[in-house]
């Protein structure tokens, strides 16, 4: 089984274990992912706060692209990512001249045929039927599982049934032998791209979610967000500054505790890339009972 | 040949603005048929009618066109002054040069050309109309109220106190409506039970008034005056006549965790209940759906312990045919529930709870007799937080208009929270404060400034619970825009009002017209406002648009004076605009054949079959349709199906019809 893939700048740099992890638990699962070949940048947010032509013309290269290499599906972790191809193809596939424009500008024709798919697609489609036979450890642990706010927004491209509270990662989880808990952070603002330019913003917004997973128990925050993993991993010391505590949790991809579970090594997920020591939420891990 | 007037009217500059109507009125004159033709600025004033009625003495007009608004806004007007000049009020047509001209077009030749055509199509169908005369019919004087609310009760009564018959249906077990449910009433704090209860047992015991409580319209056909209907009495299964009200079924029911709509499910009732207890008629029903002995099969304890005899658990629904005048829709609305609200939690909140549960916890009758307790724990809240707005006027959420009653209930609200627990603090966020009526905003003022609610204008994004509080997230628009974070122990959402879940089956029952939103409309927003399109059937209370008690009252005796006035004479006319079949000397009789085609579309059931019998002999010599006028709405339904064109409809028969198309294509016809 083929799926295309679309990576996208973090999947390349500062989560390169969140591609890592994919790619792994796809091989377990005997799904080949086929990058686009020649991929452009998405645009992210600097390109639609400049210049609308463009933020629609740089997804839809990726796409045309997409479609001469014989893609059907594509998968595109990254929420941003996903959110601006998508929101580009519907803009295409909605009006004639937008369509007519942006072939000029690509200089390529593009049908939107691609189907593209957010993680939790992916993995409900492609490896939710095969992942019991491949499932042999329990998590054994309380997850925290995070959306922030495009995995879950807008409610037109991300195809949630409830947005203000989602479940699709809890499913994945309790299917990896983890007890999900009820919060109430998972789709509040983690701070996105102020990273750089405010990070006491950051370390202030990303500071109550870890805070509010703490308060209540969790062993791990599961996120599906490059974004979000940075700010909620790498701005930990700011973090602490700010609560004035130290708050060690863990925080994984999806696919990563996915992979844990289907007994794939914490190497080969990328486990070590991380900030925070990810050793607290392996060390949960108990065999599956037959 | 005939000699037509035409009157441009300008409508103040409604139609002048944008139509050269001296030019319209030049051009008409040159039209055949046309003996005068002249332009005013309002036609439909006194002189501008005195001008019609003079012309068409003076110049022996045998037909009139007006060159005006809408048929639907003044044809009655014009056609009263074609009358008053001597001439067939149906010899009197109307060209719409405001609606379908000057109000949807710019100021152009071209628009002036239109309005010219439209003239010319108008004065080429009168010269072929023909005069016609009003039917009379007689006037069935009982009235149907539908909904037992505040608006049926007032409006029955008002309709029973002048003297006529009225018929009361009402869906739930008991009447009383949503007014029963509330605590007490703004801006005055009087309970609402205490000054509703008085007029429902006045209904019961009213000598012209019929009740039927549990029970539900099944069709309406006729037409104004002679409205046939279908009422459905569902099955109680206790036997109001033997039923003494006593109680000993509902306390002996096992099935005791039904919630209990009453209370807006904070409490359960049983499967046999009298809704409360000043309920009319205070006799019960059993919910079959959660009865043991209907489900299981077991049980029987109702029947064995009523010392009356009174359970009947093979009632059957049976339904009635009731014949009225009138009818008066007062069937209500519907709240929108916190499950609406993702972000307020998906209603999985115990302690977000609606306004109109809210009522139910500060109602002495309520689950908690009257002390403000939250649901979860039965703990006094210190902190509530009333969210007004909560869905109205929101589009991203499908609901653009104003609920109405949420900023007065809320500070109400807030009011009696304060009353009853001085320490305790209530917070308000509110988008604007819309309190416009009597004493209204008198009433939001004491609120904020005697009993120190805290008024916060922005809105709320997010609640979440929190060891056991709930962190209400806001913005105060007014402080520099600042987020707002309130630890509350309880949530009051102020949530929209909206139509009944059935309202669109009940409009189409009743062949009435509503909006997209579901609520019934009225025949004009200002001018007609408790009437329908429908002749002869009135809209009362929030089943229009959201209302209050005071506006649902008056429109209910606004609907009720209507009916009132229809029923003061013996027989009402009607307009003659209905089918006609053809008639012909013999031996032909008329072109019908008899197919009865059109006695099977006749959406009225206003056609039947005639067999024209010779005189002396009894023999049948034809069969042909015949169309009983009084059942007729003059939709044409029966002349598009006709097949050799023996039905024509009168005042738009096909001729007149053609005439006009005819006068579109520029020949004279």
């Amino acid at each position: 089984m083929k799926v295309g893939f679309y990576p996208g700048c973090s999947l390349e740099g500062s989560s390169k274990e969140y591609s890592k992890s994919l790619f792994a638990v796809s091989e377990k699962c005997g799904i080949t992912l086929e990058e686009i070949k020649d991929w452009s940048c998405c645009g992210a947010s600097a390109a639609h706060s400049l210049n609308h032509d463009l933020s629609i013309a740089l997804p839809a290269r990726t796409l045309a692209l997409a479609e001469k290499q014989g893609l059907s599906e594509i998968v595109i972790p990254c929420a941003a990512c996903y959110g601006r191809l998508a929101a580009s193809q519907q803009a295409i596939l909605n009006d004639k001249a937008i369509l007519e424009k942006t072939e000029k500008y690509i200089d390529m024709a593009f049908t939107g045929n691609v189907q593209l798919l957010t993680v939790f697609e992916f993995l409900q489609k492609y490896i939710f039927p095969v992942a019991d036979q491949y499932i042999v450890d329990k998590l054994n642990q309380k997850t925290a599982c995070y959306y922030g706010c495009l995995l879950a927004r807008p409610k037109d491209l991300t195809k949630l049934e409830r947005p203000e509270n989602p479940m699709e990662m809890e499913k994945v989880m309790e299917k990896a032998g983890a007890t999900p808990i009820d919060w109430a952070f998972k789709t509040e603002c983690c701070g996105a791209g102020f990273s750089m330019s405010r990070t006491d913003l950051v370390a202030k917004l990303s500071g109550r979610i870890l805070e509010d997973a703490a308060e209540r128990g969790a062993d791990s925050i599961i996120v599906a967000c490059p974004m979000c993993h940075s700010n909620l991993d790498l701005r930990r010391p700011e973090i602490k500054k700010q609560l004035k505590k130290d708050i060690n949790i863990p925080v994984l991809f999806i696919t990563q505790a996915l992979g844990l579970s289907m007994g794939i090594s914490a190497k080969e997920l990328g486990l070590d890339k991380h900030f925070v020591p990810t050793g607290k939420a392996v060390s949960c891990i108990v065999k599956k009972e037959a | 040949m005939a000699r037509i007037g035409v009157f441009i009217c300008h409508c103040g500059e409604n139609i002048s603005a944008t139509v050269d109507v001296a030019k319209v009125a030049e051009e008409a004159a040159k039209m055949p048929g046309v003996a005068y033709a002249m332009d005013y600025k309002y036609m439909c004033s006194d002189p501008g009618q005195t001008k019609i009625i003079e012309a068409i003495k003076e110049h022996k007009l045998t037909g009139i066109v007006v060159g005006a608004c809408s048929p639907r806004m003044h044809e009655a007007t014009f056609r009263k002054a074609a009358e008053k000049g001597g001439i067939n009020p149906f010899l009197c047509e109307i060209a719409n040069l405001r609606e379908q001209v000057s109000w949807v077009h710019p100021r152009t030749e071209a628009t002036t050309r239109k309005a010219i055509d439209i003239v010319r199509t108008i004065v080429n169908k009168v010269s072929k109309d023909t005069p016609l005369f009003p039917i009379k019919v007689p006037v069935t004087k009982t009235a149907l109220v539908i909904g037992g609310g505040i608006a049926g009760i007032q409006a029955a009564l008002d309709i029973a106190n002048a003297g006529h018959q009225v018929i009361m249906v009402e869906k739930s077990p008991s009447i009383g409506g949503h007014m029963s449910q509330l605590s007490e009433t703004f801006p005055t704090l009087d309970c609402s039970q205490c000054i509703l209860t008085p007029r429902m047992v006045e209904v019961a015991q009213h000598p012209n008034i019929t009740l039927h409580t549990f029970a539900e319209v099944e069709s309406v056909s006729g037409f104004v005056g002679n409205f046939d209907v279908k009422v459905r009495l569902k099955a109680r299964s206790v036997d109001m006549s033997k039923c003494t009200g006593c109680g000993t079924c509902w306390q002996k029911c096992p099935s005791k965790k039904i919630p209990d709509e009453f209370n807006a499910g904070l409490s359960y009732r049983t499967a046999i209940y009298s809704p409360f207890p000043q309920a009319v008629p205070n006799k019960p029903v059993i919910d079959r759906a959660n009865c043991n002995y209907f489900q299981k099969g077991k049980c029987g304890i109702c029947k064995k312990v009523c010392p009356a005899g009174a359970i009947d658990y093979e009632m059957e629904d049976e339904i009635i045919d009731i014949k009225v005048g009138a009818i008066v829709t007062a069937t209500g609305f519907d709240i929108k529930h916190t499950d609406f609200f993702p972000e307020y939690g998906y209603g999985e909140f115990k302690d977000v709870i609606d306004g109109l549960q809210f009522e139910r916890l500060a109602s002495a009758s309520g689950p908690t007799s009257g002390e403000i307790r939250r649901p979860s724990d039965g703990k006094i809240p210190e902190k509530i937080v009333f969210l007004a707005c909560s869905g109205s006027r929101d589009k991203a959420k499908g609901i653009e208009y104003c609920s109405k009653i949420c900023c007065m209930y809320t500070a109400k609200h807030a009011m009696l929270y304060k009353h009853k627990h001085h320490e305790g603090n209530a917070y308000v966020f509110y988008m604007d404060i819309r309190s416009a009526g009597k004493n209204y905003d008198e009433f939001v003022r004491r609120a904020i400034e005697e009993d120190d609610v805290h008024y916060i204008r922005g809105r709320v994004s997010r609640i979440y619970e929190k060891d056991g509080k709930l962190i209400v997230k806001g913005v105060d628009t007014l402080m520099n825009a600042e987020p707002v974070e309130i630890e509350a122990d309880m949530v009051v959402l102020a949530t929209a009002v909206v139509a009944n879940p059935d309202a669109e089956s009940v409009a189409q029952k009743m062949h009435i017209s509503y909006d997209k939103h579901h609520f019934f409309a009225e025949a004009h927003p200002k001018l007609r406002p408790v009437e329908t399109n429908t002749a002869g059937i009135m809209l009362a209370g929030a089943c229009q648009t959201a209302k209050d008690i005071p506006d649902t009252v008056s429109q209910a005796s606004a609907a009720a004076s209507k009916i009132m006035g229809l029923f003061s004479s013996d027989e009402m006319t009607r307009e003659p605009v209905v089918a006609v079949v053809n008639r012909c000397m013999p031996p032909l009789f008329t072109t019908c054949t008899g197919c009865l085609l059109c006695l099977e579309v006749c959406p009225y059931h206003a056609i039947e079959r005639e067999e024209i019998k010779d005189r002396r002999t009894g023999e049948i010599l034809k069969v042909a349709a015949k169309v009983n006028a009084g059942l007729c709405q003059g939709c044409g339904t029966c002349v598009a199906f006709c097949r050799n064109k023996s039905i024509d409809l009168q005042g738009f028969s096909n001729q007149q019809m053609l005439s006009e198309v005819v006068a579109l294509l520029n020949k004279p016809f």
